[in-house]
C-alpha cells in the first residue's frame, strides 16, 4: 500500500498528490439539497455534476439529486446562457421544483458566463425562483463553495423586512446528525431557530418504499426569506459560515457571530452560553447531566488517551473542533492538516494548542494526504482520525484509524451522528478509546491479554 | 398505458422531440433504429459522465505502471481517485500508482496567466520523488479553454528525461459524454504506446484483452480461464494493465473485446495497422462464456485447444453448478431492468437468463447506435458536430503488418464465429422488453412504476433513488463493493448477490407492524 511513497521529504509547489480537499461546486450542490424544494444545478458540463451526486450519495448512501446545463464545445464557445435558460424550463417542466439553485463550475467561470443577467432576463414561472453563486473550481475548496451557495440563497431571496423574533443559524458543512442534535440543543435551551441550510430529512431519509425527490424537511423559502429579518445569526464554523454571515450582515443589518463548530466540551460550552444569553433561560438539567456523562467517560478512559500521538485531517472547521477535543480528551495531536488553503486555519489551531501544555504540532493548510503520510513515516502516530481516504495511510503504516469528517465513503450508518454537542464529544471518546483498546488487544502478547480494562 | 407513452406524455415538446427516438419497444425480426450519441438535455438529469471520465476514468487511470498527471482545478482528479475498484497488484518491478492521485491542482493565476509552468513543475517534481518511466497527462475543461498545449509539455518531459509522456486532451466539455473521451485515450495509445517494444517473445497462442478494466477482479477471473486453456495473454486494456505490456500489444494473435464501445477503435486500427483480427467475447455469464471460449479456440483451430477448451468448460461448469442452482431456484422468474455503459446491458442479460431471470429494459449511458443495433449500421451514422470534433486517426499498415488467417479462413470465421461482428444488444431481447438510450431520472422512476421490474442494475446515483421505491438497486458499474462477476466463480457471486439484494429479511419490515394490522 502506497509503496512509492519516500520518507524523504522533497517540497512541492506543483503537484498536488493525493488531495485532502475537492473542489467548491460539490459543496454548493450539498448546500443545496439543505433547501426544500431546491434543485441543484450545475453550470457547466455533465461530468461535474455526475461525479458530485456520486460523491454525495457514496458519503451519505442516499439519493442526490441535481441537475446540469449539460456544455458542449459549442456551448463553450459561445457562451451557456441558452443552455441555462433551457434547463430552467425543463427542471420546472420535468422535476417542478420551488427553487433551482445554481452554481457555477471551472468551466463556465473560465468562458466568463455572466449569471446575474443571465437570470434577470429568464422568464420565470409565478412563485417559482432561480438563484445563483460563483464557485471557480481553481479557488479554495468544497468548504468554500457550501459558503457560497449559502450566501447566494441569502443574496436573492433574504427580506430585511420580514421582522422575525426567532434567530438565525448557519450550521456549517456537517452532517444531518449533526443538523438534528442541533436542533435538540437548540429546543432544550428554548431557542427558535431559523436553520440554512438544514439536510436533514433530505439525506438521512427513512426507508418507507416511497421515493420523493423533494422530501419534507429542509430550510423552506419562507424561513430564507424571514433569516433576512431575524434577531441575530450564530455562523457555524468559521470557514464554511463565514461568507453568508457577512452577506447577512451587509444585505440585511443582520447581527452575525462567527464561531467554531460545537465540538468538544469548551466549544459546546460556549455554545450553550451563548444560546443562554439569547433566550435568558439557564441550561435545562437535562443538557447539564448529559455534560456530566461525558466528562465521567473522559474520566473514566482517560489512560487509554492519555499522550497518544493522533494526526487529525479534512475540513479547517472540522479539524479544529476534533483538535479541540482531542486535546480534551488528553490525546498529543502532533500533525494537524487540511486541503483547504487559508493560513487562518494555521492561526486557529496554534491558539487552540497553546491552552494545553503538549509538544509542538506540524499544522498545516493547502495540505494533501501524500504529505501527511510522510510526516508519519518520520514520526509515527498512534491513531489517524479523518476521511476514508486516510485508511490507505493507516493500512500502510498499520496505525489505527477513527473516520470523521467529509467524504466518508466506505462506513455506513456515519452521517446519522452528530460530532458536535456533548453526544458527539462522547461518541468520539468512545470510538476513539475503542480504536486504541482494539489495537492494544491485538498486538498484545496472549499474557497481557486483559478482559478487564 | 405503455411505457413509452408513460414517460413521453409528461415532457414538454422540446423534450418529447429530443426523448422519443431514445425509447423503443422490441420487435422480434425488425430493424429497429434508435437514437444514441446525442447530445443530453440541458436540466435533464442523465447519468452521463464526461470526456475525461472516460478518457482518464476509464482506460487511462486504470493503467498502474504511469504516473496520470490531471491538469486541472481538484475536483476531477479528486474524484477519478479509486471511486471505480479497477484493481490492480503491482508490476514485476513493483510499481504501481494506482493508490495515488496526481493534480495539478490549478489556482486562479494559473487559470490568468496560463497553466504550463505549474504543469512542467507538477511533472519536475513527480520525478524528483517517483522517478516513473511513464506519465500521461490527461486535461479538464479550464485546460483546453485557455490554451495550455499539454502536448508541447509531454514532448518536452520526453527529451528532458528520457521517459514516455503522453498528453490527452480530453476536455470534459468535449463530445456529448464519457464516449469522446474512451476515443481519444484510445487514440493516444495507438500513437503512441502500441507497437512500440518489438524486444522478447509473447510466446504461442497470444491474445489481447481490450475492454476489460479489472472491475472487482474481473480481469483475473477471465485471465486465469484462459491462461487455464493455454493461452498467453500479451496485454489488457487496461485494467490491472501496464503501458509496458501495451507496447508489445500489436504481436498478439487476435484481440478480443469485452467492452465494445470503450475499446472498439483500437481493435479497429490495430486490424488496419498489424493485422490482428478481433472477436467479440463475452465472460459475464455461463453459456457466453462457454461460447466466447469456443469461439476462440475454434479461431486458433488446434485440435488439442479445442478438446482443452472443452475439458474446461467442463471442468468449471462442474464446480460452480450446484451454487448456481441453489440461486437459480430463488430467481427463476423475477424481472430484471439494466442501465450501464459499455457493453454490460448485453452481457449481464445472458447471466441473468443462466438465473432464469428476464429482462424488461435496457439501455447504455453511452453508447452508439451499433451497440443497440450491431456494427453493420456504422457506415450509416451521420457525423454530428459533436462527433466531428473527435479526431479519427488515419492509420495506415504497419511493416509490421501480419494476416494471421489465409483470406478464405477468414471469411468462414466471419460466418462462423462472428469474427469482427457485434451484433448489438437489441436483437438479443425479447419481444415486447424495452430499449431506452440515456434513460434519465424521470424515466427511471417511470419505468419502475410502469414496469415494476423486481430489481434494477444501475450506478450509485440511481441506487438510492429506486431503493427507496422499494426496489432493490444493485450497481453494475462498482458491483456493490463485490465481485469479480466474470467468469464461472463470477456467475456465483453475482448469484449469490442478488439472492441476498432481493431477499434481505429488513425489505419485509419497512411496514411497521401497527400499520399492517391496521390495513388488514
Amino acid at each position: 500500500m502506497l509503496d512509492q511513497t519516500p520518507k524523504e521529504i522533497i517540497s512541492r509547489s506543483g503537484v498536488c498528490v493525493n488531495p485532502m480537499k475537492t473542489c467548491q461546486p460539490v459543496g454548493a450542490l450539498y448546500a443545496a439539497l439543505g433547501v426544500h424544494k431546491c434543485l441543484p444545478h450545475s453550470h457547466g458540463s455533465q461530468g461535474c455534476v455526475s461525479y458530485h451526486r456520486t460523491l454525495l450519495t457514496r458519503h451519505f448512501k442516499e439519493p442526490a439529486v441535481a441537475s446540469s446545463s449539460s456544455f458542449t464545445e459549442g456551448a463553450s464557445v459561445f457562451g451557456g446562457g441558452a443552455n441555462l435558460k433551457q434547463s430552467v424550463k425543463n427542471i420546472f417542466d420535468v422535476y417542478n421544483p420551488d427553487i433551482i439553485a445554481v452554481h457555477t463550475t471551472c468551466l463556465s467561470e473560465t468562458i466568463g458566463d455572466d449569471l446575474n443577467s443571465f437570470i434577470l432576463d429568464l422568464d420565470l414561472p409565478d412563485g417559482k425562483y432561480v438563484v445563483h453563486c460563483n464557485t471557480p473550481s481553481y479557488v479554495g475548496s468544497h468548504v468554500t463553495g457550501f459558503g457560497q451557495m449559502v450566501a447566494g440563497f441569502i443574496k436573492y431571496l433574504a427580506k430585511k423586512e420580514e421582522k422575525s423574533d426567532r434567530i438565525g443559524i448557519f450550521p456549517g458543512f456537517v452532517n444531518p446528525g449533526d443538523i438534528r442534535e442541533l436542533k435538540r440543543l437548540l429546543k432544550l435551551m428554548g431557542v427558535s431557530a431559523i436553520l440554512l441550510p438544514d439536510p436533514s430529512d433530505a439525506l438521512d431519509g427513512p426507508m418507507t418504499g416511497i421515493y420523493e425527490m423533494f422530501p419534507e424537511g429542509g430550510c423552506g423559502l419562507p424561513e430564507i426569506r424571514a433569516i433576512g429579518g431575524v434577531r441575530q445569526a450564530l455562523a457555524l464554523g468559521t470557514l464554511a459560515s463565514k461568507e453568508p454571515a457577512l452577506v447577512l450582515k451587509s444585505q440585511c443589518g443582520v447581527e452575525t457571530a462567527l464561531i467554531p463548530q460545537p465540538m468538544g466540551v469548551a466549544n459546546t460550552d460556549a455554545f450553550l452560553r451563548r444560546l443562554m444569553d439569547i433566550s435568558g433561560q439557564p441550561v435545562p438539567k437535562e443538557l447539564e447531566l448529559e455534560r456530566g456523562r461525558l466528562i465521567d467517560l473522559m474520566l473514566d478512559a482517560n489512560q487509554y488517551f492519555y499522550q497518544k500521538k493522533v494526526a487529525i485531517f479534512g475540513d479547517p472547521d472540522t479539524v479544529t473542533g476534533l483538535l479541540s477535543m482531542a486535546l480534551e480528551l488528553g490525546l498529543f495531536p502532533i500533525y494537524v492538516a487540511t486541503g483547504t488553503p487559508g493560513e487562518a486555519f494555521v492561526k486557529q489551531c496554534q491558539d487552540i494548542i497553546a491552552q494545553y501544555d503538549v509538544p509542538e504540532a506540524k499544522i498545516k493548510a493547502s495540505s494533501d494526504l501524500f504529505e501527511l503520510h510522510q510526516w508519519i513515516k518520520n514520526e509515527r502516530v498512534d491513531l489517524l482520525i479523518g476521511t476514508s481516504y486516510g485508511k490507505q495511510i493507516a493500512k500502510a503504516e498499520d496505525i489505527p484509524m477513527v473516520r470523521a469528517g467529509f467524504p466518508i465513503l466506505d462506513r455506513y450508518g456515519h452521517a446519522y451522528h452528530p460530532l458536535i454537542g456533548y453526544h458527539g464529544a462522547r461518541r468520539l471518546a468512545e470510538l476513539v478509546a475503542g480504536a486504541l483498546m482494539d489495537r492494544y488487544d491485538r498486538d498484545c502478547a496472549d499474557e497481557d491479554l486483559d478482559v478487564v480494562m | 398505458m405503455d411505457f413509452k407513452s408513460a414517460v413521453l406524455g409528461k415532457y414538454n415538446a422540446r423534450i418529447y422531440k429530443s426523448r422519443k427516438d431514445h425509447i423503443i419497444e422490441v420487435k422480434e425480426g425488425q430493424a429497429q433504429p434508435i437514437a444514441a450519441n446525442t447530445r443530453a438535455i440541458p436540466g435533464i438529469m442523465t447519468n452521463r459522465g464526461c470526456c475525461y471520465a472516460g478518457c482518464k476514468g476509464v482506460v487511462v487511470g486504470p493503467l498502474k505502471d504511469t504516473c496520470v498527471i490531471t491538469h486541472g482545478p481538484i475536483g476531477c482528479g479528486f474524484y477519478s481517485w479509486g471511486t471505480r475498484r479497477n484493481k490492480a497488484r503491482p508490476d514485476a518491478d513493483g510499481s504501481n500508482y494506482i493508490q495515488y492521485c496526481f493534480s495539478t491542482d490549478m489556482q486562479e493565476p494559473d487559470i490568468v496567466f496560463g497553466g504550463e509552468k505549474k504543469l512542467k513543475k507538477a511533472i519536475a517534481e513527480v520525478m524528483a520523488i517517483f522517478k516513473p518511466k511513464r506519465i500521461m497527462i490527461c486535461s479538464t475543461c479550464p485546460v483546453g479553454l485557455i490554451g495550455d498545449d499539454i502536448h508541447a509539455v509531454a514532448s518536452q518531459a520526453e527529451k528532458d528525461y528520457g521517459i514516455t509522456c503522453v498528453a490527452f486532451s480530453c476536455e470534459g466539455y468535449k463530445g456529448v459524454s464519457q464516449s469522446a473521451g474512451h476515443h481519444i485515450a484510445n487514440n493516444g495509445l495507438m500513437k503512441r504506446i502500441i507497437g512500440s517494444d518489438d524486444s522478447g517473445s509473447v510466446g504461442h497462442h497470444t491474445v489481447n484483452l481490450l475492454g476489460e478494466y479489472n472491475i472487482g477482479g474481473d480481469g483475473w477471473e477471465t485471465e486465469r480461464l484462459l491462461k487455464k486453456i493455454g493461452y498467453n495473454i500479451v496485454s489488457v486494456f487496461t485494467g490491472d494493465g501496464s503501458l509496458a505490456d501495451i507496447a508489445r500489444s500489436h504481436r498478439a494473435d487476435i484481440n478480443l473485446i469485452q467492452c465494445h464501445r470503450s475499446i472498439n477503435y483500437v481493435a479497429e486500427m490495430m486490424k488496419t495497422a498489424f493485422g490482428i483480427n478481433w472477436l467479440k467475447v463475452n465472460f459475464i455469464g455461463l453459456k457466453a462464456i462457454a461460447q466466447s471460449l469456443r469461439d476462440l479456440a475454434t479461431y486458433f483451430g488446434d485440435s488439442w485447444l479445442i478438446e482443452r477448451t472443452e475439458e474446461v468448460i467442463n471442468e468449471e461448469v462442474l464446480e460452480v453448478s450446484p451454487a448456481i442452482a441453489t440461486y437459480k431456484e430463488r430467481l427463476n422468474g423475477k424481472t430484471a431492468a439494466i442501465f450501464v455503459g459499455g457493453s454490460r446491458s448485453h452481457h449481464y442479460q445472458d447471466l441473468l437468463l443462466d438465473f432464469g431471470v428476464t429482462t424488461v429494459l435496457a439501455g447504455y449511458e453511452f453508447a452508439h447506435r451499433d451497440d443497440y443495433e450491431g456494427r453493420e449500421v456504422i457506415p450509416t451514422i451521420k457525423e454530428d458536430a459533436d462527433s466531428k470534433n473527435i479526431e479519427n486517426l488515419v492509420i495506415e499498415p504497419d511493416r509490421r503488418y501480419r494476416a494471421f488467417l489465409t483470406p478464405q479462413r477468414y471469411q468462414e470465421l466471419k460466418e462462423t464465429i462472428g469474427l469482427e461482428d457485434y451484433s448489438g444488444m437489441t436483437r438479443h431481447m425479447a419481444e415486447g422488453s424495452w430499449v431506452v438510450d440515456d434513460l434519465n431520472h424521470f424515466e427511471t422512476e417511470e419505468m419502475i412504476r410502469v414496469l415494476k421490474p423486481d430489481v434494477f442494475f444501475s450506478g450509485v446515483k440511481d441506487k438510492y433513488v429506486v431503493q427507496k421505491a422499494g426496489v432493490v438497486c444493485r450497481q453494475l458499474h462498482s458491483y456493490d463493493y463485490s465481485g469479480p462477476y466474470a467468469g464461472y466463480q463470477g456467475a456465483v457471486n453475482f448469484g449469490r448477490d442478488l439472492t441476498m439484494g432481493l431477499f434481505a429479511p429488513a425489505w419485509k419490515m419497512i411496514t411497521p407492524p401497527w400499520r399492517e394490522a391496521k390495513n388488514a
